[in-house]
């Protein structure tokens, strides 16, 4: 296990340090820069801007001193928000995602399971033919649709719940984003979790079980669950790939401080290092999920070793 | 029984013709309701989206200061407009229209990458089959979506662009699924026989690994469209797709959502039309998965 582990966290780094990379560059080949959006600068005052964030060097020397930074963890100063670190940035503004991300992925986890299995046992009958029509839409209807139709309805029309806005976190602000952000994931869930029980449920272990006469309820949660949802271990990185690319609509339309707000505000405005700040961090998340994934998948899965 | 005899003529065509496989997959696929349906949806919007334009008196971009807010059904205007006099219906077909092409261009790019990519692989095998693969497991792994987004920031908003990036993305799954099918083509006998008979490698690929891709291509380019045109959608509206005045689904969708206080009608329907054309899609790949895969059900 700790082998595996040390391997992967060395794949790792190669990956991360792509990804900077390509960021990086990419970011500086676009046109425009941070310092001419609103007052004209004279040429005097932005060059000493631009050699302040230490602008004036060459861009392989800036690249570099980059990577040095990070290596340190010290991503920089923004260059938008005066006197503020990119690190300062994240730390304000990562609670809202985190929850946002976190509690969305519990919600679709327990309910996607639940109607996964409902469906499974009563393959071909109306429950599971209602419950994978549901999957169906939800795969169907994408975030930036079921967001503004749900903010119509129980917000502007029924009046239930808040249209925007964080408000600390209350859960009536909660509600609805955390909503939009599940329906896509349930209706994956439920689908993988449907396809692994049924699976699961002809194998011999399970007639052997029932062959004993063990309860029906016991041979489901017991036996066939956990080999049924195997397959949900492995979609846990691109579940997070999802809830991620989803918070960039839902916190923009629920105009929620979190960071996916941030990252298309600070992309459009070139500024570049709270840009590059978030990148690193998505880019690291999304290893680290999958590097857990994989290990849970041993740890469930006596079959699977390590390698 | 003598050769071109009229007896043998007759017993031909008696003769009970074989099924290939293509037709049996043919006869599963049309047996399939959801399948159909979902092609007849399709087919009516391919063709409402190509010849809509000139059945709707109005130009998608037309503005028309005393028609402002029209509800749906008012003063001519089949689906109503929006705030400034434009006709919803009309710029709902064009919108339409470009997400369609988006969805075929850009998955005809991803096919082409993807196949290409796989099938060299999965043929070559060896070190070559690792190195490339353990590339497509890097960008497997990369938060794709932001890198969408930075290449729109850099390049500008062209619309050739979209389908470039795109495309570039959807191509991972599809480099594995034909690498995989690869491996399973290349001991075939008729491989062998192609090998023996002297051609190179490049030649067997392109003539006799590719054609035998087919199926599962076809599955997963008719997944692919939708994918494709939901990154669209997620781009234009966050503002950095389709730049107006033209329209997509999804910008038309972007500025519903801004207006729909005011004019639910103008989210409404263009989010109908996204989610019809999705489920279309959805339901014509799972039909042809059940259909050229029936083990597999």
């Amino acid at each position: 296990m700790l082998r595996f582990l040390f391997r992967r966290l060395l794949v790792a780094i190669p990956t991360l340090l792509l990804v900077i990379t390509v960021a990086f560059f990419m970011m500086r080949a676009a046109p425009g820069s941070p310092f001419v959006n609103e007052r004209q600068l004279s040429p005097e005052v932005e060059k000493a801007v631009m050699a302040q964030f230490g602008m004036d060097r060459p861009l392989v020397e800036q690249y570099v001193n980059y990577l040095k930074g990070v290596a340190v963890g010290d991503f920089g100063p923004s260059l938008k928000y005066r006197d503020k670190t990119v690190l300062e940035i994240l730390q304000a503004n990562y609670k809202v995602s985190l929850t946002l991300g976190g509690l969305s992925m519990l919600l679709a986890a327990m309910i996607g399971m639940s109607l996964g299995v409902i469906a499974a046992l009563r393959q071909n009958r109306v429950a599971d033919y209602l419950t994978m029509g549901i999957a169906i839409l939800g795969v169907c209807i994408p975030t930036f649709v079921t967001a503004p139709l749900l903010v119509l309805v129980f917000a502007s029309k029924l009046g239930w719940l808040p249209t925007a806005g964080w408000n600390d976190g209350a859960l009536a602000n909660l509600i609805l984003p955390i909503t939009v952000l599940a329906l896509p994931q349930i209706a994956v869930i439920s689908r993988l979790t449907r396809a692994g029980m049924i699976e699961v449920l002809g194998s011999n272990y399970i007639r052997t079980a029932r062959a004993k006469g063990l309860p029906e309820s016991l041979i489901v949660r017991k036996h066939a669950l956990r080999a049924a949802i195997m397959p949900l271990v492995s979609y846990l990185g691109p579940a997070a790939a999802g809830l991620l690319t989803g918070s960039l609509v839902v916190e923009k339309i629920f105009n929620l401080p979190g960071l996916g707000k941030f990252f298309v505000n600070s992309a459009l405005q070139r500024d570049y290092t709270v840009v590059m700040g978030m990148v690193i961090v998505y880019a690291v998340l999304i290893l680290v999920l999958n590097l857990i994934a994989d290990m849970l998948y041993a740890a469930l899965d006596p079959r699977v070793r390590l390698s | 029984m003598i050769p071109g005899s009229p007896e043998r003529a007759a017993l031909l065509q008696n003769a009970v013709r074989g099924r290939s496989l293509w037709d049996d997959a043919a006869r599963r696929l049309l047996r399939n309701k959801a399948a159909v349906t979902g092609m007849v949806v399709l087919a009516v919007m391919v063709v409402l989206a190509v010849v809509g334009p000139w059945l709707v008196p109005y130009h998608y971009d037309t503005v028309t200061k005393t028609d402002v807010w029209m509800g749906p059904l008012q003063s001519g205007h089949l689906l109503g407009t929006d705030s400034l006099g434009r006709d919803l219906a009309a710029r709902l077909l064009a919108g339409l229209g470009v997400s369609l092409a988006i969805g075929v261009v850009a998955t005809s790019v991803s096919l082409v990458i993807g196949v290409l990519w796989g099938a060299v692989a999965g043929y070559l095998g060896g070190r070559i089959d690792e190195i490339m693969m353990r590339i497509v497991d890097t960008l497997y792994s990369l938060p794709f979506i932001f890198f969408v987004i930075l290449l729109m920031v850099t390049f500008g908003r062209n619309i050739f662009l979209i389908f470039l990036a795109i495309g570039a993305v959807e191509w991972l799954t599809m480099s594995r699924i034909v690498r995989g099918q690869t491996l399973s083509l290349k001991s075939k006998e008729f491989i062998e026989a192609a090998r023996a008979a002297g051609l190179s490698s490049g030649q067997i690929i392109i003539r006799h690994i590719v054609p035998n891709l087919l199926g599962p291509v076809v599955i997963y380019v008719t997944l692919t469209i939708p994918a494709v045109i939901i990154a669209e959608s997620f781009l234009s509206f966050l503002g950095l797709g389709v730049q107006p005045p033209m329209a997509s689904l999804g910008t038309l969708i972007a500025t519903g959502a801004q207006d729909m206080e005011m004019a639910p009608w103008l989210l409404v329907f263009p989010s109908l039309t996204m989610v019809v054309t999705l489920m279309a899609f959805n339901f014509i790949g799972d039909g042809l998965r059940d259909a050229l895969d029936p083990k597999d059900r």
